[in-house]
């Protein structure tokens, strides 16, 4: 079965908490006591409807303000597929947590309400979903109802928004524009009577009919050691694992590899999966890999293929999104992780920082703060073997790290 | 829609899990197993034998054992570990009881589900553990939903929802300050459903209070709950017998039961397809206000 991972934005009020609530209870994946507890709720907040948006907003404080803070994972399934939404937070504040939940997603639901069109977190939305290159973007114009279902108010939105895409400096993913309303359940589960001028499908019509071969599977083959598997039992008296994750691409027994950094080469022995062989491993699987020759491989490895493996940097250009309070300073030195190898890295330059509501590129400044998006340079103490994102997103981010509070503090793209 | 009988098991989430329990051994040098003898927690240890075999699963057990616990569920255990050959470590709420460390409550909703926090967190102090897997789900819960998979807990084991690490597609960031601990929950995005496809399909064995049996109940609340010498009855209360079986195992005071005929894994999946109630909604535990869950975690509840 199938897992499609979607990520939800759009601006404080445009009603995402609504639109997953009301996705849940039209495809019946509401039990009944949780039915109970939201109207309970609503009923205490004194409204005189149901409140969907309270089945997300799951901790008091965002219960308190109304507003959604962190990410929530959310699920339901489909006779053909099981669904993760990760509903994300449409404040400014919260722009970290939005691409926290985006990073996995294979599709992006932006939300505009319909009374007001394209604003400045519409550009921010869009500009993660590319600079994050999910593949689908899906742009739901929300509110319909407020409008008065309004053709003439969708066509403009489409041509703003089009706009927005005519002018972007980066490549844009598909788009689809839906018009519906959360509040009545338009054109999410099942196609709108009320929007009769709306030919295309709803919103669960299309992600139905999404289809994503693992794009991971046509890029190169890349497998991230993650741990040496020694039993040294009776059994297994010279059993030597390679446990790990396919990043990208794919592997095969009797498969030549090359082991980086060490760069020595061998041959893929067997590829077991608990007490199954396997003669294939592709992306994502996790699996033991054994090989024919004892070559120097260890947690933080990673085997490709010897013609095109990736090559070894130590000078890394990227665009980072930073992540944390305290301020990006040039010349400090961070733990930059990779995968699963971490490395000391010492920030270089801060080449420009992105006015992403505008796409001005600003040069002159000195510091990267909290949300804000630019291009560095950074240099590492030991190579680390990644690709360029836009070639191979699974082998190209990292994050770094603050050697003091441990905290994530950026998330960055190899260019 | 969601009536059709789903019986496969989405893959994607295994390999995930697997991936996670590996970074688990490798980020962190005493990581450990939160082991209820639940249909979550025996999910766990089964995909840690396959994270690492043919090697061995390379982390303690840690039941917090509250003493009110189905005995079924304590059998079980026992035969667990007896026959994978685990290191179980058991810490009793009654003896953090006998060290005046906390209070039995009182009255006829006493139950010892907050207590086993103290003992919980006692015993990641005393055994040093740096890291604690646990079989939590971000379906289960509303404020389970928000939390990370590697999950950092101060050296009080608190919570700080508003001030979580983000987590970056799958990397995983487990270095804490001395003190700190992190929850590590592999099995986050699977859904009820997702475990007992999982179960089914690796023919796992589970404790025999999941099926339909027959045991003394008393109603409460509109609830069936078990009847044992824990639970604090009114004298209008009276146990009768009824066919029944639990959707999950928590201890005897604060785990509902439902009338249910199901007695293999095939009808408890039919049966959980069908059902219009909640896993959490026969958790007694979450009922006491509408943040239960929240205000636990952040008290250091795993």
């Amino acid at each position: 079965m199938e897992v499609l991972r979607i990520t939800t934005s759009g601006s404080v009020d445009d009603g995402k908490s609504t639109l997953i609530g009301r996705l849940l209870y039209d495809t019946h994946s509401i039990p009944q006591d949780k039915m109970e507890a939201l109207d309970a709720a609503s009923k205490r907040k004194g409204l005189d409807f149901t409140d969907l948006s309270l089945l997300t907003d799951g901790l008091v404080a965002e219960r308190e303000q109304g507003i959604t803070i962190d990410v929530a994972h959310i699920y339901f399934s489909t006779p053909s597929r099981k669904y993760i939404i990760a509903d994300t937070p449409g404040h400014i504040e919260y722009t970290r947590n939005m691409v926290t939940g985006a990073s996995n997603a294979q599709v992006s639901l932006i939300l505009i309400d319909a009374r007001k069109g394209i604003v400045e977190q519409t550009y921010r939305h869009f500009f993660i979903a590319c600079l994050l290159r999910i593949p689908y973007l899906v742009v739901c114009v929300n509110k319909m109802d407020l409008v008065e279902y309004s053709e003439a108010r969708f066509n403009q939105i489409v041509e703003d928004f089009q706009q927005l895409v005519a002018n972007a400096t980066f490549q844009a993913p598909g788009i689809k524009f839906i018009p519906i309303s959360s509040l009545y359940g338009e054109n999410l589960a099942t196609r709108s009577e009320k929007i009769s001028w709306y030919s295309g499908e709803s919103l669960l019509e299309y992600l139905e009919q999404i289809t994503f071969d693992h794009a991971d599977s046509s890029h190169p083959a890349r497998f991230k050691v993650q741990s040496v598997i020694r039993p040294k039992t009776e059994a297994y008296h010279d059993f030597r694992g390679f446990a790990g994750k396919v990043v990208s691409g794919h592997f095969n027994v009797g498969d030549e590899i090359i082991s980086l950094p060490s760069q020595q080469k061998s041959r893929i022995k067997t590829i077991e999966q608990f007490e199954t062989q396997l003669t294939t491993a592709e992306a994502r699987q996790s699996v033991v890999i054994t090989l024919e020759d004892e070559i120097d491989t260890s947690r933080g490895s990673m085997l490709s293929k010897p013609e095109n493996a990736p090559e070894l940097l130590k000078d890394i250009t990227a665009q980072v999104c930073w992540m944390d309070q305290t301020k990006l300073v040039p010349g400090k030195t961070y733990l930059l992780q990779h995968g699963i190898n971490r490395v000391k890295a010492k920030v270089q330059q801060i080449i420009h920082v992105i006015d992403v509501t505008s796409n001005a590129i600003l040069e002159d400044r000195k510091e990267l703060g909290l949300n804000d998006i630019g291009k560095i340079t950074l240099k590492t103490a030991q190579p680390i073997f990644a690709d360029r994102y836009e070639a191979n997103p699974a082998n190209g981010a990292f994050i770094l790290i603050d050697e003091m509070s441990n905290s994530t503090v950026a998330v960055g793209f190899v260019a | 829609m969601t009536n059709k009988i789903q019986w496969e098991f989405p893959q994607a989430l295994e390999d995930e899990a697997i991936y996670i329990l590996r970074e688990t051994a490798a980020q962190f040098e005493r990581p450990a197993i939160l082991f209820s003898g639940g249909k979550d927690s025996i999910t766990i240890v089964r995909l840690a034998q396959k994270a690492f075999y043919p090697g061995k699963v390379p982390f303690p057990l840690l039941h917090v054992d509250t003493g009110h616990n189905f005995p079924e569920t304590i059998q079980f255990r026992d035969w667990l570990v007896e026959s994978l050959g685990l290191d179980l470590r058991v810490r009793y709420v009654q003896d953090s009881i006998n060290q005046g460390k906390v209070q039995e409550e009182t009255g006829k909703y006493a139950s010892r589900n907050a207590l086993q926090t103290v003992t919980l967190l006692d015993a990641i102090e005393e055994l040093k553990f740096d890291a604690c897997i646990g079989g939590a789900r971000r379906d289960e819960e509303k404020a389970r939903a928000k939390e990370r998979i590697f999950s950092v807990r101060d050296e009080f084991g608190q919570w700080n929802a508003k001030m979580q690490r983000p987590e970056l597609f799958d990397m995983l960031n487990g270095k804490i300050q001395h003190g700190e601990n992190v929850r590590v929950f592999p099995i986050s995005n699977w859904t009820e459903l997702d475990v007992w496809n999982y179960i089914r399909r690796e023919k796992l064995e589970i404790p025999s209070i999941y099926f339909s049996h027959e045991r003394e109940i008393i109603e409460r609340d509109g609830m069936y709950w078990p009847y044992s010498p824990f639970l604090n009855t009114t004298a209008e209360e009276t146990p009768f017998r009824e066919k029944v079986r639990f959707r999950t195992v928590g201890d005897m005071t604060c785990t509902a039961a439902v009338i249910s005929e199901a007695d293999k894994l095939e009808d408890i999946i039919s049966e959980i397809l069908e059902a219009k109630i909640s896993e959490r909604g026969a958790r007694i535990d979450d009922k006491r206000s509408e943040a239960a869950m929240e205000k636990r975690k952040q008290a250091g509840y795993f």
